[in-house]
């Protein structure tokens, strides 16, 4: 019994870094219908501009670093979008998604160039979560329930991993007012339902694309400043994350936020618990790549059953 | 203010390599209905889409909106000026609900009276309020097409694209929807362009009427004039 609670726990910590990949790839799911394989490589990017600032060149506090690195990474995703995909023709998906795989590529093998393919060291002070006002200090201490230990109940509950299930919860919350509470997120929901109607209701589609991707490179970046300090900060550092956060937002129907973050821990759960006891037969314990299948085969499993999603929009018109 | 609203010179559009239009002028009086006739394929959608140079097609020549040249402006900013446009197949948002899509049409607006106008098109459209908060892609067709039209006057527009309102609507439904286009014309002064197949209501709220044919005007003259001849008769109202 203790074994299976702490494979649920572990399952919803690693269900939480799968969900701030998820989220920011629903964003720009919902403003372009496309699939952006290079999300992983945008967080991945935006977490080395915070090291960057925090580290290796300016000493800043790793608030202050994290908040230039999400400008700067919205920057660029919104440069990308500009450059590189504003003039194809978006209902032609295929050239798009190829061109995202080529940003991959660039970023990944930019990224090795300049900071190469180990893991940096990251000093404790770059760890968001231990940084911030109030809570910081609770996370970084050492209560007897939330530890690296075993605590009484006989699990093991991070602190940081409370804390980036509630960083992420944050998130969800600042991206709701965001889309439902301004007039910004409104033309954004609105070019997401219907791109020709928004042009002719005097939304400018192409600045809304932009806002579209810098919202989504910026929470991106925040998602990977938040999990660097436990996947470790290197250029592949998304790669097994990203098809995770795939099957994490396909599951939650790639046009739900919500149901991206609820996609995120089900993936988790399923990954830890399901692969937990194959691990335990024996004959089955030497599939040591079977935990990459899992999210394709969860993957699969949704598309065949519900197409659309858990929480995704079918649409239903009545003509 | 000009007497003119909107006039068109020569203009031609395309879709690729088909061409549709070849070379249409009209031209429509502030406060006026005017209405565009004419079978399928005659290019009736193109001339609205063209007016308001759509992304979609690609166009020339000359339209002054309101006393200016906006033959070279985008969508978005025709619509700024004062152009609202309701497509066929209604144009609303689907996802989103009856009151957002409201919130959408006032979206070129900086005023504080949006909820006042929401308010007013809820009393003109009791159902609306019924539905408020449920998606607009719920909607009946002919609620859909309520919400269409509230939402293009939402941005207190000067002149009002109307394109095939009737179409898929119970003939009931379509009486209703164009007395209530000759109310707002004349409580609110909005001047109309509405390309129509069912010529003869159309018509009777119109005060001028053109006829196109293969991509340009064919006939044109005041409605009342229009609707008595023996051509038009024949071809469009079924005599």
């Amino acid at each position: 019994m203790t074994l299976f609670l702490q494979r649920i726990i572990d399952g919803l910590q690693n269900g939480a870094i799968y969900s701030v990949v998820a989220i920011p790839m629903v964003l720009i799911f919902k403003a372009t219908t496309l699939i952006n394989f290079a999300q992983g490589e945008l967080a991945m990017i935006g977490a080395f501009f915070a090291f960057v600032f925090a580290v290796q060149a300016f000493n800043m506090n790793i608030i202050l670093a994290t908040i230039l690195a999400m400008i700067l990474a919205a920057a660029l995703g919104m440069a990308i979008e500009r450059t590189m995909l504003r003039s194809f023709d978006p209902t032609d998906h295929l050239p798009v998604v190829l061109i995202t795989l080529g940003v991959f590529y660039i970023i990944n093998a930019l990224a090795g160039d300049i900071w190469n393919y180990q893991a940096q060291n990251l000093p404790d002070d770059t760890n968001l979560l231990y940084q911030l006002p109030l809570i910081g200090d609770w996370m970084q201490g050492r209560s007897s329930f939330f530890t690296s230990e075993t605590n009484r109940l006989g699990l093991r509950i991070q602190h940081d991993s409370v804390g980036l299930v509630g960083a992420l919860l944050l998130m969800l919350l600042a991206l709701h007012v965001i889309l439902n509470r301004t007039k910004m997120g409104l033309a954004f929901r609105g070019v997401s339902s219907n791109t020709e109607s928004s042009r002719l209701v005097g939304i400018r589609v192409g600045r809304i694309l932009s806002f579209g991707w810098g919202l989504a490179c910026a929470f991106g970046a925040l998602g990977a400043i938040l999990v660097m300090p436990r996947i470790t900060l290197q250029p592949n550092m998304m790669l097994t994350v990203l098809v995770y956060a795939l099957a994490a937002a396909a599951f939650g129907g790639l046009d739900s936020v919500g149901g991206a973050a609820i996609g995120g821990f089900a993936v988790g759960l399923l990954n830890s618990v399901i692969l937990g006891y194959v691990a335990d037969i024996d004959r089955l314990s030497s599939l040591t790549a079977a935990p990459l299948a899992m999210p394709v085969v969860l993957l699969l499993v949704v598309l065949w059953f519900k197409p659309q999603g858990l929480f995704g929009t079918k649409t239903v018109e009545r003509v | 203010m000009s007497d003119i609203m909107l006039q068109v010179k020569d203009l031609q559009a395309s879709y690729g390599q088909v061409d549709v239009l070849r070379g249409v002028d009209l031209e429509v009086k502030t406060g006026e209905v005017c209405v565009i006739l004419g079978a399928n394929g005659a290019g009736k959608t193109t001339t609205l889409r063209a007016i308001c140079n759509m992304p979609i097609v690609q166009s020339s020549g000359s339209i002054t909106f309101a006393g200016q040249d906006v033959s070279k402006a985008d969508t978005g900013g025709i619509v700024g000026q004062g152009m609202a446009h309701v497509p066929q197949g209604r144009g609303t948002f689907p996802e989103l609900s009856t009151m957002e899509n409201l919130q959408l049409g006032a979206y070129v607006r900086k005023d504080k009276e949006v909820d006042d106008d929401v308010d007013r098109w809820f009393q003109m459209f009791p159902v609306l309020k019924e539905r408020k908060d449920q998606a607009a892609g719920s909607l009946s067709g002919g609620e859909q097409q309520m919400l269409a039209v509230s939402r293009a006057l939402m941005s207190r527009p000067k002149l009002l694209l109307l394109d095939e309102p009737s179409l898929g609507l119970a003939p009931i439904i379509i009486e209703d929807l164009f007395g209530t286009f000759k109310q707002i014309n004349q409580d609110e002064g909005t001047t109309m362009l509405i390309v129509e197949q069912n010529a003869n209501l159309a018509l009777s709220i119109a005060q001028s009427a053109y006829v196109l044919e293969t991509g340009s005007i064919a006939l044109s003259g005041p409605a009342a004039q229009l609707r008595d001849d023996p051509a038009v008769q024949e071809a469009y109202l079924g005599a």
